[in-house]
């Protein structure tokens, strides 16, 4: 252990000194110093928040409707419960989506709830539920219904998957019920489980649409700000067939074929490595986990894909568009570069992204010192080798695993034995190494960090951004510093591929130079203004 | 935009389409941030108040501090006791506050939970206070949450000491930090002694200095909410927000009160300020009196820009009244009127106000947005005023839309610019009628185009 990683687990120890033995109990193990000679280092991931304490976490319907089923534009997905919940998942995520033809689907600018009232708590909800099942049917003639359960939905009893098997039965539209009440667990992470079983479950597989050349499913990818947009662009240019997205700009139609991609690449590891091993399982269709956040890790995507389809004509195509859109965007990278360098960053986002920008990061001079997930697991953090070892306990094993064996007719595997283990040894083949490599010595790795340990590890750390959501922004704003939305991007973007980096890099220049921050202070508290200020008054006076 | 939205209104019974109303607890965690050093608690799964918060942190553009029992599977089952007990030993030991204010959630309520039996069984710091409101997600809407807990604040805290402290107590309603700030103003301009809660100002437009501080300056002080039980009288500014409250202080303390519409106009600001008038003894100050005058002669001079137009506008209940009212006195039309929050008393109200301008309009409360732009496709308006949602049907429809009430999220200022009091009056004005002036310099032939309007 060096000097500095002492030093600075002195310190962490010191912050964890102010919590109550029981909130002690609750955080110890989800802060760590990175010290990559004790590696591999453990981190306590996916318990429970410790009550009272100021999470940033939300709850299993947010990860269920909020996040994965929310972006499918061709479904109505109706909330079933109070107004809030329905209200709040309204359009905030930034999912874009667009349509071809007129005719298409596109209910991303609506938001259906039941507004249960006090009646239907007593009463039940479940009439209430296929009253408004029919009005959808009547108004908008969907060809995909879902429902997403919150809180009081499961306490009462409603049995909504007998209502979905009912509106289908009335109706024929498939209807899927997705039972993610908000305590299902301890945070979104349980209910992006729910969304990839019920998914699985209902729709992938059922579908028979052509395989194109080079075919693809970009999974975990949820296009916030048009990122999905630029990484088909990209695939599309090289000459990839995407078949589905899930579930940015994603539809439950496409969804139906996915398990006849021939690869399926992994953005947002966290919220989709069900689905993705799920159809390696069933369908023999290998995953690649990608990052199209940075221009290393661009460039690095495409090279594995090219390489797991091994076609000379492909990795050509890919060498040269890289090239292309390399000396496209270079000159104003490097301007950016020259306002940003030096600097240092907190990440602290979602289960994926904190990992995701680093490398954008550090290709505008920018280190980061601290990064943390809010619902990630242990495997985000340490790599997927863990995964066999991590413990069941009474909340994860409130969600079902589903029990998958091959597709006697779809199972099929693309690469030889040989060759699997080849290409495993030079990419990341059905495989997520997580967090905690990439990260340096002595710096600091949060799971669920909270108000208290924010506001701390500021003015420990005293990063230049801290980047983060909304809750936590204007709270480093106030302290003077700058603060980047990472699951919004501000509402700027895309931020992904080589394109998307140049935006990235930008708004990190403009927030870091924007005069406010040199304008806190006003003249007359800085001593050496004081006088002098005084006397030119007297003057003019 | 909004491609889906039939001209044809089918009935529905069931299904609400793109909301105009929130639930109880948000409003509940707006009132508790406008008491001094308090932290709002959420009673629930911890989504909920994730929720609130980044709700309040995107129309304020400010931090909101808030904790949660975060709720999982076993406490949903047996009870959140231990969490909200625990939630309040941590609470107190890492973010000091003075006060903590719980709302329930649709989960705590469902389940029955007997708050004020968990607080009499918590670890409560000597000279700390936990107060709690009942805010079920499943009646009334985020403005009954916010009267709820402004109820709750008199419940656990106002008090009679039997001496009167000469003071008026001032019951703002949901309005932001500008308003809380405009009416303050107002108060002192007439001299009047005054007690105004909740207060967000100073705690939501807190300025950025630097340092941060969990709990900022802003907020009423919990001394002057016991206080408020010695007060001459309590205004009640809008019905849904406030009445409550002011009736239950009246019940506890024997304080009257008088119920105003928000003052939002010329003849609700003149209403609230003869009000402070009467309970303080003290003339209409000058400097109000001169403001008023400004105003109308602003009405005088850009009446034409604004005259007979036809405007559909919702929100909240209490600010629609009082918008109502104005947009009569501007001679304006309003059309539809609609309120996501259920009660029969606005579409009474509304209406007779409606009817003493000799006017009448389609007025509606737990309405929704889709109805609206299904009333605007079957006749259009010319002005849409309303919170951020309605630029989907503004865009939809192309109409111009002026931004009031709550939320805005996507656009700066306005939670520090009031729409109370005849400030407000002139800012509606200004943004009323630039509004429809853009939109004529907008759509005007090259030789139509004037440079004078």
């Amino acid at each position: 252990m060096t000097d500095k990683i002492k030093k600075m687990q002195d310190t962490v120890n010191g912050i964890m000194s102010k919590y109550p033995a029981s909130a002690f109990k609750g955080r110890k193990g989800h802060v760590i110093v990175v010290d990559h000679s004790e590696a591999p280092q453990e981190m306590v991931a996916d318990t429970r928040t410790v009550p009272g304490i100021i999470t940033e976490r939300g709850c299993t319907y947010a990860g269920c409707k909020g996040v994965v089923v929310g972006p499918l534009k061709d479904t109505v997905a109706i909330t079933h419960g109070p107004i809030g919940c329905g209200y709040y998942s309204w359009l905030t995520r930034r999912n874009r989506g667009r349509t071809e033809k007129p005719e298409d689907h596109n209910f991303l600018a609506y938001c259906f709830s039941t507004d249960m009232q006090e009646t239907d708590i007593v009463f039940g909800g479940e009439k209430k539920l296929q009253k408004a099942i029919s009005e959808v049917v009547e108004i908008f003639h969907p060809k995909s219904i879902m429902i997403c359960a919150t809180c009081p939905v499961g306490l009462i009893g409603d049995d909504i998957n007998a209502v979905a098997a009912w509106a289908e039965k009335e109706y024929g539209v498939q209807t899927i019920a997705f039972s993610c009440e908000g305590y299902k667990g301890v945070s979104q992470s349980a209910g992006h489980h729910i969304a990839n079983n019920g998914l699985f479950k209902h729709v992938i597989g059922t579908g028979n649409a052509l395989k194109g050349e080079y075919s693809l499913n970009i999974l975990g990818e949820y296009n916030i700000g048009g990122d999905g947009w630029e990484i088909e662009r990209i695939l599309k240019t090289i000459g990839y067939t995407i078949m589905s997205v899930m579930s940015g700009d994603g539809t439950v139609e496409q969804l139906k074929s996915a398990h006849k991609a021939d690869l399926n690449l992994v953005q947002c590891h966290r919220s989709i490595n069900y689905v993705a091993e799920m159809l390696r399982e069933k369908y023999g269709t290998d995953w690649i986990k990608v990052n199209f956040l940075g221009i290393e890790n661009t460039i690095q995507a495409l090279r594995d894909i090219a390489k797991y389809f091994g076609e000379q004509s492909l990795i050509d195509r890919t060498e040269a568009v890289i090239a292309a859109e390399l000396a496209e965007i270079e000159p104003e990278m490097e301007k950016y570069r020259e306002m940003c360098k030096g600097k240092t960053a907190c990440l602290f986002v979602g289960g994926s992204r904190a990992n995701h920008f680093q490398g954008l990061y550090s290709e505008i001079g920018i280190e980061t010192v601290l990064a943390g997930f809010e619902f990630a697991h242990r495997d985000d953090y340490e790599g997927r080798e863990v995964i066999p070892f991590i413990k069941a306990n009474a909340d994860n094993k409130n969600i079902e695993n589903l029990v998958i064996t091959p597709d006697p007719k779809h199972y099929r595997l693309l690469l030889s034995k040989d060759k699997y283990k080849e290409l495993s040894q030079e990419m990341s083949l059905n495989y997520f190494k997580g967090l905690i490599k990439i990260m340096n010595d002595g710096n600091i790795v949060v799971d669920d960090i909270n108000h208290y340990e924010m506001e701390q590890f500021m003015k420990i750390l005293n990063p230049d951004i801290f980047a983060s959501g909304i809750k936590e922004k204007y709270v480093i704003h106030k302290m003077g510093k700058l603060s980047k939305q990472l699951h919004s991007y501000d509402y700027s973007g895309p931020f992904a591929g080589f394109k998307g980096a140049v935006i990235f890099a930008r708004d990190i220049a403009m927030g870091l130079t924007t005069p406010a921050w040199s304008l806190i202070k006003p003249k007359w508290k800085q001593d050496t203004h004081l006088e002098g200020s005084y006397v030119y008054v007297e003057e003019v006076i | 935009m909004l491609d889906h939205t039939p001209k044809e209104c089918i009935e529905r019974k069931s299904l609400v389409i793109n909301p105009a109303k929130t639930c109880q607890p948000l409003g509940a965690t707006y009132a508790a941030l406008g008491i001094h050093r308090c932290l709002p608690h959420s009673h629930g799964s911890q989504g909920c108040q994730m929720y609130f918060r980044s709700h309040l942190n995107r129309h304020f553009r400010e931090p909101v501090e808030a904790a949660t029992s975060s709720f999982t599977e076993g406490a949903a089952v047996f009870g959140g006791g231990s969490n909200l007990k625990a939630a309040l030993k941590n609470i107190f030991a890492i973010y000091e506050p003075d006060i903590v204010a719980i709302s329930t959630t649709c989960l705590s309520e469902t389940i029955g939970e007997d708050i004020p039996t968990y607080i009499l069984q918590a670890q409560v710091p000597e000279g700390k206070y936990v107060i709690h409101a009942n805010t079920p997600s499943y009646q009334g809407s985020h403005i009954t949450g916010f009267s709820n807990m402004t109820k709750g604040m008199v419940k656990y805290l106002s008090a009679a000491g039997g001496k009167s402290n000469g003071k008026i107590n001032v019951l703002p309603g949901f309005v932001n930090p500008g308003d809380m700030r405009e009416i303050k103003r107002i108060l002192r301009s007439m001299k009047a002694d005054y007690i105004m809660f909740p207060d967000t100002s100073g705690v939501l437009d807190a300025p950025l200095t630097g340092e941060y501080h969990i709990f900022p300056e802003g907020g009423t002080k919990i001394k002057d909410i016991i206080d408020s039980g010695n007060s001459l009288g309590t205004l009640a500014l809008g019905h849904f927000a406030s009445t409550d409250s002011a009736q239950e202080l009246k019940k506890k303390c024997k304080v009257p009160y008088q119920a105003l519409t928000t003052p939002i106009g010329i003849t609700a600001t003149d209403d609230f300020l003869m009000a402070i008038a009467e309970f303080s003894g003290q003339p209409v100050s000058a400097e109000l009196e001169e403001e008023r005058g400004q105003v109308i002669d602003i009405m005088a001079d850009l009446h034409q820009h604004y005259y007979g137009k036809e405007v559909a506008l919702f929100g909240d209940p209490d600010m629609l009244t009082g918008l109502t009212q104005f947009l009569l006195e501007l001679g304006m039309k309003p059309k539809y009127i609609l309120t996501g929050t259920p009660g029969d008393l606005f579409e009474k109200e509304v209406n007779q106000m409606l009817s003493q301008a000799g006017t009448q309009a389609k007025v509606k409360s737990a309405g929704d947005l889709f109805t609206l732009h299904q009333w605007i496709k079957q006749d259009p308006v010319d002005l849409i005023i309303g919170n951020t949602y309605g630029k989907y049907i503004a865009r939809a429809e192309d109409i111009p839309l002026v931004r009031f009430g709550f939320p805005i999220m996507d656009r700066g200022v306005h939670s520090y610019m009031p729409v109370v009091g005849y400030k407000g009056a002139m800012r509606l004005i200004e943004m009323i009628s630039n509004t429809l002036l853009d939109r004529v310099d907008r759509d005007t032939a090259d030789e139509d185009m004037e440079l004078i309007m």
